[in-house]
């Protein structure tokens, strides 16, 4: 991580370069031309989720606001809906910039920690990697308790009904808390994921050297 | 107007608008014969579909006034109406085009007395008002159309309408017989003046012209402004025949858009500050519009025009492309949006909305005879392996009125040049 923000700090005065080597799709930002459909057409209420809607992000980022850009929880609130990409007079792959934008922030460890959608992707990867199938239920179990004991047992409550809805449909199984399904080849998945991170490290890295 | 043979030494103009006219007209005022060929029953184009020009809000009547009055004089201009070229062979200073000529069902016998449109009892849709209303299929193109003489629409020949109105005419002017001729014209050098149309609004799917009446487009709005439109110049939504007090313009529906025409059509910002006024003269004490716009690209000299819409207080300017429309319970079009300014969602009902609609070249998607060269958008370019075909006016580029006569004065001389080398009085 030192190494990386280092030379991110070498980049600090230029912040769109910074983006558009460093951020999947990055290279876009500049080919807005703020006509604001993208956010216009965002099915989530940014207003109270979204601090910046896409196209103040990329504004921001040419105006070199980084510290704002990188720590903030915007780009998290993106649900893939693809409707900017759809739009966007300029065809930017406004989506992809913003999981680009998000999975930069993470990378530098500058991302918000608690942001519901970063703690899910942590908690799902996590999930699905250890066994190489996902756990349903103790993901569920994660989530509701992001924020501590008591309210992961309102959480709990909460959704009561859903979950012996799930049980009675057999869509739950309650003995997964205890281990779970598993995949056969469990060291398998796990050396193909060594493999993969090591590929994605040394091109991050051959990136991040410029 | 007398008919004179075609050589190669005549120059073809196709399209019968404001630069074909004026192309037409430059080349044959300086002595060469010309053959101007129209798709439509009469000249002027989409210039005189226009309520106002900007920048002096003049009526288009007065420009189209002086054109026709040089083509009347001039005997060296053959126009050839309701006809279309299907194809251009040969080279330069030696074409022959075929064009295909629709029959008008009317001959020279014509005054335009109008028996004929009164004697008839169906109607058609009106596509001198992009169809916003409905004429008789016996009628007038429009009041000042050239030549002034009627059409009977293809509809109801075969019929007792037909009939009813040869039986009305007392000037032995309807000939039922006639057909669709194909004939052969031979030109030196041809210019290519067939304008633009309006991209077609309905392709912008979150807009919704197809499916809320209450939204239109520029063109449209200026059939509704004029007083020989299908509201009689009043201001009224199509929907319900309210009027229209509060409306939204909307800029760049269609233009600097890759989905779309990836061209900025330059026009539209001026066209749609000039209907300001439009609203402003309609509803003097309580009409307001509103313009949706990325940047004001007030062309040329007109920043000034712009300026003083800008201090109009009936006209606010939203820094917002609209990224959808849906309408409410009272059949108004709701705009949705985020203004950049501000990065503040907005829902804003209008009375109606005007979608200041791009300038699509006519040419793009046909094929032009003769291999011509076109930009990414369909326009023509000048280029020399185009030959003697020369673009003029909007075939050419997104143009003013202004800026479409220029462009067809050079089109004229450049085909001047070509004949002149022909009849080897130039080198």
């Amino acid at each position: 991580m030192s190494a990386n923000t280092a030379m991110a700090d070498k980049y600090r005065n230029n912040f769109l370069k910074e983006i558009e080597e460093q951020v999947e799709m990055g290279d876009w930002v500049k080919m807005c031309m703020q006509c604001g459909v993208c956010s216009g057409s965002c099915p989530t209420n940014f207003q109270s989720a979204w601090e910046h809607p896409p196209q103040e992000l990329f504004m921001m980022i040419r105006a070199g606001k980084r510290e704002e850009v990188l720590t903030t929880t915007s780009m998290w609130n993106c649900t893939s809906c693809y409707n900017c990409i759809v739009r966007c007079p300029r065809k930017l792959p406004i989506t992809h910039i913003m999981h680009g934008i998000a999975e930069y922030a993470h990378r530098l460890g500058v991302a918000p920690k608690m942001q519901p959608t970063r703690f899910f992707s942590g908690l799902f990867w996590k999930n699905a990697t250890k066994t190489g199938r996902v756990n349903e239920l103790k993901l569920s179990m994660g989530l509701y308790f992001k924020d501590g004991l008591v309210q992961g047992i309102k959480n709990g409550m909460a959704m009561q009904a859903v979950a012996l809805g799930l049980v009675k449909a057999k869509r739950l199984n309650v003995m997964e808390l205890f281990g779970g399904h598993k995949c056969k080849d469990q060291k398998g998945i796990q050396s193909m994921l060594k493999k993969a991170y090591e590929i994605e490290r040394s091109r991050k890295a051959a990136r991040m050297a410029g | 107007m007398t008919e004179h043979v075609a050589t190669n030494e005549t120059i073809l103009v196709v399209g019968g608008g404001i630069s074909g006219m004026t192309a037409a007209l430059e080349a044959a005022e300086t002595g060469k014969n010309v053959v101007l060929v129209e798709k439509t029953p009469a000249l002027g184009g989409r210039t005189s579909q226009m309520y106002r020009y900007f920048p002096k809000l003049c009526h288009p009547v007065c420009g189209l006034e002086i054109n026709l009055r040089r083509l009347k004089n001039n005997p060296r201009v053959r126009v050839v109406t309701l006809a279309e070229v299907s194809g251009i062979e040969g080279d330069v200073g030696n074409y022959t085009a075929t064009i295909k000529v629709r029959p008008r069902y009317v001959n020279e016998n014509c005054t335009a007395c109008g028996d004929c449109g009164r004697a008839v009892e169906t109607s058609v849709d009106d596509p001198f008002n992009y169809n916003l209303g409905q004429h008789k299929a016996a009628y007038l193109p429009n009041a000042m159309a050239y030549p002034q003489r009627y059409v009977l629409d293809p509809a109801i020949i075969g019929t007792a309408d037909a009939d009813r109105a040869k039986a009305a005419c007392k000037y032995n002017a309807i000939d039922l017989d006639m057909k669709e001729e194909t004939i052969q014209i031979k030109a030196g050098a041809v210019v290519w003046a067939t304008g633009w149309k309006p991209y077609d609004a309905a392709k912008i799917q979150p807009y919704g012209y197809d499916r809320f009446e209450n939204v239109i487009t520029s063109v449209e709005f200026e059939r509704l402004a004029d007083i020989h439109g299908p509201t009689g110049g009043k201001i009224l939504r199509p929907s319900d025949g309210k009027e229209a007090k509060n409306i939204a313009f909307i800029q760049c529906a269609g233009s600097r858009d890759e989905n779309h025409l990836r061209h900025c059509s330059r026009i539209c910002c001026m066209a749609s500050l000039k209907q300001t006024h439009y609203v402003r003269e309609a509803y003097p004490t309580d009409g307001k519009s509103t313009i949706y716009y990325i940047d004001i690209r007030a062309i040329d000299r007109f920043e000034d025009f712009y300026q003083k819409v800008q201090a109009d207080p009936a006209v606010t300017f939203i820094k917002s492309k609209v990224a959808k429309i849906t309408e409410d319970a009272q059949g108004n079009p709701v705009c949705h949006g985020v203004n950049t300014e501000g990065y503040k969602r907005y829902t804003t009902p209008h009375d109606l909305v005007v979608l200041a609609v791009g300038m699509e070249p006519s040419v793009k998607g046909i094929n032009i005879p003769g291999h011509i060269v076109a930009d990414s958008s369909g326009f023509i370019e000048a280029d020399p392996a185009n030959g003697a075909v020369f673009g003029a006016g909007c075939a050419t580029n997104a143009l003013d009125v202004n800026r479409a006569v220029q462009s067809a004065t050079a089109a004229a001389l450049r085909a001047i040049q070509v004949v002149n080398k022909v009849a080897k009085s130039e080198a």
